[in-house]
């Protein structure tokens, strides 16, 4: 699982942590807030920290524990930074049969890096994911939030060349 | 309009309806549409542009009677970017795989000069004079109940809605119908819940109805939290035709008593969140959501939920306990949620497509629905139509259509002259349906019996070039992935099946091992917690019933008939092909193939590692895989 605590060390800003704070305000003592907090945690900061997660069960009385439950449970949430390119390669039914594990592999190479990890210079990261719902165009991949479809792997090495 | 109209009575959503009507409807209209479709699957094929061009253009032109308007999925997702024109008392003209280099040109001969471009046109891509999305084979065979908005509205108005018919089956149930009466229609109607399972709507209703909450509250949801890999339609609905949905929503909490609901959407949907929150935002302004609708002092509110990634929250409990604020897991039953679901409230939990058939069922009658589809399964459904197959898209049909017409007449069969092996239903919990069931009509029990299940509907076609044993394995995966782990058969069930058949896909196994696999899936279907994890053994279990021959040929031949498990397939070079042009030999990241230039080149087996890149790289089709 790439969800193990990470060895990046934390850069987080006071800009940021006053954002989370104001969110946490907004959400507090409403039914269920626990996870929009998060979301917006994540998006604030762009993954999970153990310290984003201690600032959210100080403020919301919770174990940490609980807190890095949900976080270690649900897909989405990350504990490590994402590339400033974040690839997503669709191993959904429809891509799957129509070959997306060669895509994969095919930016795997040219990355030389592995599913889950990102690049030394933390410009691409690289991930899988189960649908995009554009099966249509099978199979697929998301750069960010471009999505490109009817992929082939020769195509690879140009579509990540414009991203350099 | 918008801000100041609240809707208190029947006579005003008549007003604004007719209004609307005189403006909207789609044939008297006195002006010329363009209607561009942007869903997910639209905007990753380009129509953000192309819609961008049309409206500059149409501007720069100072064209006043021509509307650029963006709407929701046709469903032909193979050619998008797609833009149709209606031009008032005409068919609608659809133009597929636009660019925005071919906008000028329609503008200039079709909306100008009343000239078709036909090179554009749908049927300039099977050069069969069609212009009109209406008359393909694609469409002939369908019947667009749940769909009946998408590719026709724009989601993003309120007013358009209200122009084709919307905010009427409220209105009609709060200021007509008890909620018993409203119970009585879905029970009537025989709906079936469309999230895969098929339980009657109306009973759940009724069950919700009856149960009594502690302090009166109780909740209504949606689960849009569409995670079966390869099914879009409940996207298609959320981003296509997003009031039916919350209109719908209104209803069920009229008839069980509740004042909230939740929508529990995907976040990987960002264009279905967007729509649905201008939605929302919408029907509030308008009164249609909020206090006192239509005067009748029913109270109703809905909130939107995000989702993090989990399949399992598709499962009823698990969605509830991830509103709450937990990990998504599931729970024992009883309770149900129908007496005890979230915040320990009585509960009804929906799917988007049923709920999209609610305000179908209100407006046409029970009657009318109960003559789509079989009298078991009434209604239509939706399937994603994905995989091998010509025209992959969403389709439509109703319920108990031979799954012949929608491969055959509807996908255009399979391509490259490839051989049908089997069609997949019920993404992980179903199972596949082989080529001697091709006519097994699709209902609940007809596909339920040889083994699937109708499911969300998703429909996966695989050739001849997919092993059956590896996409067994593939669900696999996404089970050991995406099981919660709370109960032990499937948190480590499912990982010895896996085990089992990764030493089956890698020419270790035994016909023991298929015999304990089955045993394996059997206990795992009797014991899991929920439905994940007790349908978590169809896909192994439908391809054992359907193509035990491919079991047997990977452990007693150790062959990969399909030629997809790479530690059973040989690449060899065939010395009469092989020029000796050494590319295959330059290109090898094994460094595994030798031989002299202009001579016939062999590839070690020992060194193999079973890429392919030596294939790809020739040019003479010497190299087999066997």
């Amino acid at each position: 699982m790439p969800n193990m605590k990470t060895a990046v060390p934390f850069k987080g800003t006071k800009a940021q942590e006053k954002a989370l704070r104001k969110v946490i305000a907004e959400y507090k003592g409403q039914q269920g807030a626990t996870m929009p907090i998060m979301q917006a945690a994540q998006e604030i900061y762009g993954y999970l920290p153990e310290e984003v997660q201690i600032i959210i069960a100080e403020e919301l009385d919770l174990p940490l524990s609980e807190i890095y439950g949900i976080a270690s449970f649900y897909a989405q949430f990350t504990l490590n930074p994402k590339g400033k390119y974040r690839i997503s390669v669709c191993l959904g039914t429809a891509c799957y049969v129509k070959g997306s594990g060669t895509i994969l592999e095919a930016i795997e190479k040219q990355l030389n890096i592995k599913a889950g990890g990102i690049t030394p210079d933390g410009k691409f990261s690289l991930d899988t994911c189960r649908c995009v719902g554009a099966c249509g165009l099978a199979p697929v991949m998301m750069i960010n939030d471009d999505v490109y479809g009817r992929l082939t792997p020769d195509m690879i090495p140009g579509i990540i060349a414009k991203y350099k | 309009m918008k801000g100041e109209l609240v809707l208190k009575s029947l006579e005003e959503l008549k007003v604004i309806r007719e209004q609307m009507h005189k403006q909207n409807n789609l044939i008297d209209s006195n002006k010329i549409r363009i209607l561009v479709g942007m869903a997910t699957c639209g905007i990753a094929a380009g129509a953000t542009p192309v819609m961008q061009k049309f409206l500059d253009e149409t501007k720069a032109r100072g064209l006043k009677d021509v509307e650029v308007i963006q709407t929701g999925c046709s469903g032909v997702c193979r050619l998008e970017p797609i833009a149709e024109v209606y031009i008032p008392g005409k068919e609608k003209v659809t133009y597929v795989k636009l660019n925005a280099d071919m906008v000028s040109k329609i503008i200039d001969e079709h909306i100008v000069n009343n000239n078709i471009v036909k090179e554009y046109t749908i049927g300039a891509t099977d050069n069969s004079n069609v212009t009109s999305l209406n008359d393909t084979e694609f469409y002939k065979h369908q019947e667009r109940l749940v769909l009946r908005n998408c590719g026709i509205i724009n989601p993003e108005s309120i007013d358009e809605y209200i122009g084709v018919g919307g905010a009427a089956a409220p209105a009609t149930v709060l200021t007509t119908m008890s909620p018993e009466d409203v119970i009585k229609t879905i029970l009537d109607a025989g709906l079936r819940g469309r999230g895969g399972a098929g339980f009657p709507t109306g009973k759940k209703w009724q069950f919700a109805h009856d149960a009594v909450s502690p302090d009166g509250v109780k909740y209504i949801c949606c689960n849009a939290d569409e995670g079966d890999p390869g099914a879009f339609m409940d996207r298609s609905v959320l981003e296509g035709d997003p009031h039916s949905v919350i209109e719908a929503m209104a209803i069920g909490g009229y008839a069980i008593g509740a004042h909230q609901g939740y929508i529990y959407v995907r976040a990987e949907y960002p264009t279905a969140v967007k729509r649905l929150n201008i939605a929302i935002k919408q029907a509030k302004e308008y009164g249609l959501l909020g206090k006192d609708i239509y005067g009748t002092g029913f109270d109703f509110d809905l909130e939107l939920r995000l989702g993090a990634g989990a399949f399992v929250c598709g499962e009823e409990t698990a969605l509830m306990h991830s509103i709450e604020g937990y990990r998504g897991e599931p729970k024992n039953r009883p309770p149900f949620p129908a007496n005890k679901g979230l915040f320990d409230r009585p509960t009804v939990l929906n799917n988007v497509e049923t709920y999209a058939n609610i305000t179908w069922i209100i407006n046409n009658g029970v009657k009318a629905y109960k003559k789509i589809g079989t009298k078991k399964s009434p209604g239509t459904k939706v399937f994603a139509l994905g995989g091998k197959i010509n025209n992959t898209g969403l389709v439509e049909v109703p319920m108990g259509t031979p799954l012949r017409t929608v491969i055959e007449d509807i996908g255009g069969f399979v391509p490259n002259g490839k051989k049908f092996k089997a069609a997949q239903t019920g993404g992980p919990s179903g199972g596949c349906i082989p080529y001697d069931l091709i006519d097994t009509p699709l209902d609940f029990d007809s596909v339920g019996k040889v083994g699937s299940m109708i499911g969300s509907g998703g429909l996966i076609v695989m050739d001849e070039d997919n092993c059956m044993v590896d996409i067994a394995k593939f669900f696999l995966d996404f089970i050991i992935d995406e099981s919660c782990g709370k109960c032990t058969p499937c948190r480590i069930g499912t990982m010895r099946m896996y085990e089992l058949l990764d030493k089956i896909t890698k020419g270790k196994g035994t016909l023991e091992d298929i015999d304990k696999l089955e045993e394996l899936c059997k206990h795992i279907q009797s014991n899991a917690l929920c439905g994940l994890g007790q349908s978590a053994p169809n896909p192994v279990l439908s391809t054992l019933m359907h193509f035990r021959s491919e079991y047997i040929s990977h452990v007693v031949d150790r062959k990969c008939p399909a030629g997809v498990c790479k530690d059973l397939i040989q690449y060899v070079i065939d010395p009469a092909k092989c020029k000796g042009c050494t590319l295959c030999a330059k290109n090898c990241p094994a460094n595994a193939i030798t031989g002299e230039l202009k001579n016939p080149h062999v590839i070690d087996q020992t060194k193999c590692i079973k890429c392919g890149t030596c294939m790809n790289y020739c040019k003479f089709n010497a190299i087999d895989k066997r």
